[in-house]
């Protein structure tokens, strides 16, 4: 039970660093490259979230690489198909190239484009105003970040919602954190304009083409973007009964 | 302007020595004013010219003087909120109007990368605060796809119940600060009346008033209490005698018409394009209610209307909130005959939170036979139940996005996991966040006061516009 007490007096966040620096071995690399080269998550190892003290439990050793959404096989299942064929012949007619799509996924009835940046708006008024396709209304554009070591580790996520057909798709666009831009899609969808201004806030994804990407829920002046994974979260110790409870991102994670 | 005006008065003062010493038969200020009187001198003396300035001018220049730009909150009664409206005025006429939201950004998404998933649903309960089983709802079932599972039918039914009584009272509280922002304060008092036999049934059954962390992944926290079926019954029995009193005091009003008849005009192709859902696009003449058109929790067993108009004003979503009380009250009651016993938690008891609640001396707690049996029976017990409450249960990595029809409109919970046993994103895509940005389309040059009416049929919850 070494992981019950925290002997040298070390923050759970300190050691979820080291943690996260265990990244993916060349094989593993190279197969995910093959495979499109979209990572959503985080290398683990051990168990319980213990580290930095000895190996009493033989957990330690559990070696997890990061996830990686399955590339789908044809067919898709439901209107899946139907949709992506539409889609596919809707960048024929518009020149799009196929490339454009880098990966779909599909997983838990939910289907993920992975886009490249270049044809993101291109995309959306192909989506938008194609009769086969007709997503007319975008639900949300958000950002998640995957955690400091994965590679493009930030994620410009779009909810479409086709009211026509009573579909929803979600596109996907992986950037990298030092290349944090992503035209934006506001003159396609109007209603991006807050979210995107969110997700800069929060992430600092920076939308090229947004009318006016400024803060939205934080000051104008804060400093960094508060969402990402290497932002902490922050809080002050409390004391109940002369113990001492420790803020939230400094508590045992078994994650 | 008028800074303008004063410099070019002072302006001309420097220099009237010069005209006075070349020009003797014109006024000192000519030079610079074109409409400043001239005078010559005659045999009947000195004779002036009075010329009229232009008066299309002169009006351009009050006009400009009336040019106030103002904020109007954060703090303010009748911004709903702490909402901030910096309004651009030409006299009454509203010619600019931007909303400044972030006042009560709490960090609800971030925290709930800190905490198990279970936890979760204790922070998106106090996002939109008067929608808070809408919240815990959408949450859970994003939760339950990633974890690939449903939860029992008794805990579907009850869902849909209590987000129904739920609706009920957001509704009200709509028509209560609505009511109040534009001066009709007995429709507060009524609508807060409503809203408070809600909130004491909602508080019967699930132990809170707001904010009750009720539905959890996997089911309910607990089986309803005793008797509950009648005190729903009172409720709805007393919601049916009360509700015809607001077509009488507000419906048929006529004041009430004239302050929400046109205004705030939204018609269904802009509700598109900015993303407008729930009673607003509704009012816009578009059926759009995700509990007909993706039903969830079982919504398709229902009958219920959904009521729609093709207004696209203010008063058309006062009429249609008051209709879907209605409509809820309805489903409300159906729920109570589909009400068949059974569990209101998933049987996994790997998933299913351990707790099994009674009331006590002390208040609500663990039962005493459950801690009997984890502490002295069950060593396997008291590990589950540490293990699941302490840790918590892990989830598939992978995404989901499941939207509900809160009372606002589109509720939309998009859950990142990474197979740990914390959410690695909980994005929502709140209503009220995407609502509010219609509003300078809905109010831009009409009057100050039909801004107050337009964000007022709005309804937005700022604790889930800046979350």
């Amino acid at each position: 039970m070494s992981g019950m007490t925290d002997p040298d007096g070390r923050g759970e966040m300190d050691r979820r660093d080291e943690s996260t620096s265990d990244v993916m071995s060349p094989g593993e690399q190279a197969e995910h490259e093959a495979r499109g080269g979209v990572v959503a998550g985080r290398a683990r190892q051990g168990m319980f979230g213990v580290r930095g003290s000895g190996d009493t439990s033989g957990f330690g050793g559990l070696r997890l690489p990061a996830h990686v959404p399955a590339p789908a096989q044809r067919p898709y299942g439901g209107w899946f198909d139907e949709v992506t064929d539409e889609l596919i012949a809707a960048m024929d007619e518009r020149g799009l190239p196929a490339e454009a799509i880098q990966q779909v996924t599909v997983d838990r009835g939910e289907i993920t484009y992975y886009v490249r940046r270049e044809h993101l708006v291109a995309l959306c008024r192909a989506l938008r105003d194609d009769p086969g396709l007709r997503f007319e209304l975008c639900s949300s554009v958000s950002a998640v970040d995957y955690g400091v070591d994965v590679e493009q580790r930030l994620h410009s996520v779009y909810h479409l919602t086709s009211m026509t057909y009573r579909r929803r798709i979600r596109l996907e666009v992986a950037v990298d954190v030092d290349d944090a831009h992503v035209p934006s899609v506001v003159e396609v969808y109007p209603t991006a304009d807050w979210h995107e201004r969110e997700a800069y806030d929060m992430f600092g994804i920076v939308y090229d083409g947004h009318p006016a990407l400024t803060r939205i829920l934080m000051p104008d002046d804060w400093d960094g973007h508060p969402q990402r994974k290497d932002y902490p979260l922050g809080g002050i110790a409390v004391e109940y009964k002369g113990a001492e409870i420790p803020p939230p991102d400094q508590r045992r994670a078994y994650s | 302007m008028s800074s303008d005006a004063h410099t070019r008065a002072t302006g001309t003062t420097s220099d009237t020595g010069a005209d006075a010493a070349t020009d003797t038969m014109t006024d000192p200020y000519v030079g610079s004013d074109p409409y400043a009187a001239t005078s010559r001198d005659t045999t009947e003396g000195r004779v002036y010219t009075v010329t009229g300035g232009d008066w299309d001018t002169l009006l351009d220049d009050t006009q400009h003087d009336e040019r106030v730009v103002i904020n109007m909150g954060p703090q303010h009664p009748s911004t709903h909120g702490v909402l901030r409206l910096v309004l651009e005025l030409e006299g009454e006429q509203v010619t600019q109007a931007r909303s400044v939201i972030g006042y009560l950004h709490t960090g609800i998404e971030k925290n709930c990368e800190y905490r198990t998933w279970t936890q979760g649903v204790t922070f998106v309960t106090r996002m939109d605060y008067l929608a808070p089983l809408h919240n815990e709802a959408a949450y859970c079932l994003a939760t339950e796809r990633l974890l690939d599972i449903e939860v029992p039918r008794r805990a579907q039914v009850l869902r849909v119940m209590l987000m129904e009584i739920n609706r009920i009272s957001s509704h009200m509280v709509a028509l209560a600060t609505g009511a109040m922002e534009l001066g009709a304060l007995t429709g507060m008092t009524s609508g807060f009346r409503e809203r408070e036999e809600a909130l004491h049934l909602l508080e019967f059954l699930t132990g809170l008033r707001m904010n009750h962390a009720f539905i959890r992944p996997g089911g309910l926290a607990q089986d309803m209490p005793d008797g509950f079926e009648a005190k729903i019954r009172d409720f709805i029995r007393v919601m049916d005698q009360r509700l015809p009193n607001y077509d009488k005091m507000l419906t048929v009003q006529p004041i009430w018409k004239q302050r929400l008849q046109g205004v705030g005009y939204l018609p269904v192709d802009g509700c598109l394009q900015l993303g407008v859902t729930g009673p607003i696009l509704r009012s816009a003449g578009l059926e759009w209610d995700l509990r007909k058109v993706e039903p969830y929790c079982g919504y398709e067993e229902y009958d219920f209307e959904v009521p729609t108009s093709t207004d696209a004003d203010c008063y058309a979503r006062y009429v249609l909130r008051v209709a879907e009380i209605h409509e809820s009250l309805r489903i409300v009651a159906q729920c109570l005959d589909k009400l068949e016993p059974g569990p209101v938690m998933v049987a996994d008891a790997k998933i299913a939170w351990p707790a099994k609640l009674s009331v006590g001396a002390d208040g609500i707690g663990n039962s005493l036979e459950y801690v009997r049996k984890i502490m002295g029976q069950s060593m396997e017990s008291l590990i589950h139940h540490f293990k699941l409450v302490t840790e918590g249960f892990r989830v598939p990595a992978g995404q989901a996005y499941v939207a509900i029809e809160s009372p606002r409109g589109e509720l939309g919970y998009h859950l990142v996991s990474d197979g740990g046993t914390r959410p690695v994103r909980v994005h929502v895509r709140d209503p009220s966040f995407v609502n509010l940005q219609s509003m300078p389309a809905m109010s831009e040059g009409g009057l100050v006061a039909d801004v107050i009416a337009a964000v007022a049929s709005l309804d937005p919850v700022m604790g889930g516009v800046d979350r």
